[in-house]
C-alpha cells in the first residue's frame, strides 16, 4: 500500500511540473475557498455571537426594543468609544453574586447533571459491554437500535415521560394494578423526574463512546486474569474499566456538558420548583425580557463548561489522531 | 465467542432496549386511543389523526418545519463537507486550532447559549426575525455535525485514489468530483440527514431565533404540552416518528445495496 502511495507521490511530482500555471492558480484558489466558506461562516455565526453576548452582558438593561443599552458603537469615532468604555459595567455580574436564586440555580445544575452522568454510566456501561461481546453479526443491528431513538425528536422522547410518570400515569397505574405500591408515587415535578428524563435521553451519547472502546478490547486479558486467580470483579476494576477509560471520559462528557444547560428536560418533568441554569437563563430572557442579564447568566454558564469542553475536545483530537 | 455472550449481557442488552424504547411505543399505542384520557384505554380510533389534519396551526407549523429542513440540511451540508475536508486535507494553516474548536464546539454547547448567541447577533445586525434567522441558525448547529459524519469517512479514504486520477491528468476540482465525492457520498447523505433531523426536531434554538409567522413544529408542540398531554399530540408525535423511521430505514436500504454492490465489483475486479 505504501510502495504505491510513494510512486504515485513521485509520479505525481512529474505531472505538476507539467500542470499549466493557470491550473495551479485555480486549485491554489479553490483549495483556499475549501476553507474560507466554512471558515468564515463559522466565524460570523459562531464566534461575534459569543463576544455580542459578553458585550451586551456588560451593559445597561433598558426598557426599550432592544432593551439594552448599546455599547461600544463605532459611530462617535475615538473619543465616543472612551466614553462608551467608562459605562461599561460589571453591575449584572455583581447582581448575580447578590442575589442567591442564581448561584442555587448553578449549584444545582452541576449536581442534577452530575448525578444524572454517573446514573447514565451505570445504565450505559452494561448495555455497551453486552453489545461488545455480542455475536459479531448481529453487531451493527444492536448499533443501529442504540441510534435510532437519537433520530426521533428529543422533545417527543421527554413528552413520552409525562404520560408515564404523572401520578395518575402509566407507571403508578401497573404498579399499582400489580400491588407493588399503595398509592401512587409522586415522580413528576421531582428531580428523580429529571434524573430519569437526562439519563434516557443522553443515554445513546454514553453507550457510543463507550462501545467503540469496548469493541476494541482483547478479551482473552480477561480470561487470563482469571486463569491466574483474579476475580470478575477484580478483573474488571483492574483490565475492562482502566481500558474503556477513553469512552467513559467521552461518554460522561458527552452528557454533562450538554444536562447542565438543559431546558427542556427540567421544564417539561421537572415542575416550577426545580432550579436549573438553562431554565433560569429562558425564564429571565422571554418572561422577565431581561437580556443583559441573561446575557451573564450565560457567560458565568460558558466559564462553567470550558474545563469539561476542553477535556472533550483534547479527547477529540486524540481520536483523530490515532484515526489517521 | 457465543459462550462468552453470558446470561448477564442479554439481560443487560433486552432491558436497556426496553428503556430505550418502551416510552416511544407507549406514545404511539396511546395516539390510537378513543379517549380523551391519555393514561386511560378506551378503545381503538384513528379520530385524533383527523382532528390533527384539520388544525390549521399545527398544518402551518408542520409546512414551515419543513421547509426549514430541507434548506438548512442542503445548506449545512455543503458547508459541512468543506469543513470536514479542510479538518482532514489542510493540517497547517493560521487558525486550525481556532477552526477546529469552532467545528466541535457547537456539538456540546448548551442550546441555550447558541440560541442566545444567535438572537443577539441577529438583533445587533438589525435582522428581522423569522424564516430566514431560523434558517440560518439551523445551518450553524447542523454543519458542525455533517462536519464529524463526514471527516470519520475521509480520515479512511486511500488518498492514492486522487493521486492516481490527477496523475492521469484530472485537474484537481475535476478530481474531486468524478473520485473523491461518489466514495464518501455515503457519508454526505447520512450527514444531510442528520441535519435534516437536528432541524426538524429543535425547540430551543428555534425558540430564540424565530419571530412572528415563522412557528416551527416542536414549539407550537411545546406551547401546547405546557398546557397539558392531548392525544392529538401524541398523534402528531407518531407522525414525525413515523416519517423519520421511513427515512432512516430507506437510506440503510440504500447504503447496504450499494455496499453489496461495491463488494461484487470488487470481486470481479479481482477475479478479472
Amino acid at each position: 500500500m505504501t510502495n504505491v502511495a510513494v510512486q504515485a507521490g513521485a509520479l505525481d511530482v512529474g505531472s505538476q511540473a507539467n500542470r499549466s500555471a493557470l491550473g495551479r492558480a485555480v486549485s491554489a484558489v479553490t483549495s483556499r475557498l475549501v476553507i474560507i466558506v466554512p471558515y468564515l461562516w463559522l466565524l460570523v455565526f459562531f464566534l461575534i455571537p459569543f463576544i455580542i453576548v459578553f458585550k451586551i452582558s456588560l451593559s445597561q438593561t433598558a426598557i426599550a426594543m432592544p432593551p439594552y443599552t448599546p455599547v461600544m458603537g463605532l459611530g462617535d469615532g475615538i473619543s465616543g468609544l472612551f466614553n462608551q468604555l467608562r459605562e461599561l459595567g460589571i453591575d449584572n455580574y455583581i447582581w448575580l453574586t447578590e442575589d442567591p436564586l442564581y448561584f442555587n440555580a448553578y449549584v444545582s445544575s452541576v449536581v442534577i447533571a452530575g448525578i444524572s452522568t454517573f446514573l447514565a454510566l451505570l445504565v450505559g456501561f452494561p448495555i455497551a459491554y453486552g453489545m461488545a461481546r455480542a455475536p459479531a453479526t448481529i453487531r451493527p443491528t444492536l448499533l443501529m437500535l442504540v441510534i435510532l431513538p437519537f433520530w426521533t425528536s428529543f422533545l417527543i422522547r421527554v413528552y413520552a415521560w409525562i404520560g408515564i410518570l404523572k401520578p395518575e400515569g402509566l407507571l403508578n397505574q401497573f404498579l399499582l394494578a400489580t400491588g407493588v405500591i399503595d398509592e401512587p408515587l409522586v415522580i413528576l415535578n421531582t428531580h428523580a423526574a429529571i434524573f430519569i428524563g437526562i439519563v434516557y435521553s443522553y443515554l445513546p451519547f454514553m453507550i457510543l463512546p463507550l462501545y467503540s472502546t469496548l469493541e476494541k478490547m482483547d478479551f482473552s486479558l480477561i480470561e487470563a486474569a482469571q486463569d491466574l486467580g483474579c476475580t470478575p470483579i477484580g478483573a474488571f476494576w483492574k483490565i475492562t474499566f482502566p481500558l474503556a477509560l477513553p469512552g467513559v471520559v467521552a461518554g460522561c462528557m458527552l452528557v454533562f456538558i450538554p444536562a447542565v444547560g438543559e431546558f427542556v428536560i427540567p421544564d417539561l418533568l421537572g415542575g416550577s420548583q426545580t432550579l436549573m441554569i438553562g431554565k433560569t437563563l429562558w425564564n429571565e430572557f422571554f418572561a422577565n425580557r431581561d437580556w443583559p442579564v441573561s446575557s451573564a447568566v450565560a457567560v458565568i454558564l460558558l466559564l462553567l463548561l470550558v474545563v469539561p469542553i476542553m477535556i472533550f475536545q483534547s479527547a477529540q483530537a486524540r481520536a483523530q489522531e490515532q484515526g489517521r | 465467542m457465543n459462550a462468552s455472550w453470558s446470561r448477564f449481557n442479554i439481560t443487560s442488552i433486552v432491558l436497556g432496549f426496553a428503556f430505550l424504547y418502551l416510552p416511544i411505543v407507549l406514545l404511539i399505542i396511546f395516539s390510537f386511543n378513543e379517549s380523551k384520557l391519555v393514561t386511560v384505554w378506551g378503545g381503538f380510533s384513528t379520530k385524533w389523526y383527523g382532528s390533527l389534519f384539520n388544525n390549521r396551526g399545527l398544518m402551518d407549523a408542520a409546512w414551515v418545519t419543513i421547509r426549514v429542513g430541507l434548506i438548512s440540511a442542503t445548506v449545512a451540508t455543503v458547508l459541512g463537507t468543506l469543513a470536514a475536508l479542510t479538518l482532514t486535507r489542510y493540517t497547517r494553516f493560521r487558525g486550525r486550532v481556532l477552526f477546529s474548536g469552532m467545528v466541535f464546539a457547537p456539538l456540546v454547547m448548551p442550546e441555550v447559549i447558541t440560541g442566545l448567541s444567535l438572537l443577539l447577533l441577529f438583533v445587533a445586525i438589525g435582522l428581522d426575525r423569522g424564516f430566514l434567522t431560523v434558517i440560518l441558525a439551523h445551518i450553524t448547529f447542523s454543519m458542525c455535525f455533517v462536519a464529524v459524519v463526514v471527516q470519520s469517512r475521509l480520515m479512511t479514504f486511500d488518498r492514492s485514489l486522487e493521486e492516481a486520477a490527477m496523475d492521469l491528468g484530472a485537474p484537481p476540482v475535476k478530481t474531486f468530483f468524478q473520485i473523491t465525492l461518489p466514495v464518501i457520498m455515503p457519508a454526505i447523505v447520512s450527514g444531510w440527514m442528520l441535519a435534516f433531523t437536528l432541524s426538524i426536531d429543535d425547540l430551543v434554538i428555534s425558540s430564540f431565533a424565530s419571530g412572528p409567522g415563522a412557528t416551527t413544529l416542536p414549539m407550537k408542540i411545546y406551547s401546547q404540552v405546557r398546557l397539558g398531554v392531548t392525544p392529538e399530540i401524541n398523534a402528531a408525535c407518531t407522525l414525525m416518528i413515523a416519517v423519520v423511521a421511513v427515512g432512516v430505514i430507506a437510506a440503510s436500504v440504500v447504503n447496504k445495496r450499494r455496499e453489496v454492490q461495491r463488494q461484487r465489483d470488487e470481486q470481479a475486479a479481482q477475479r478479472g
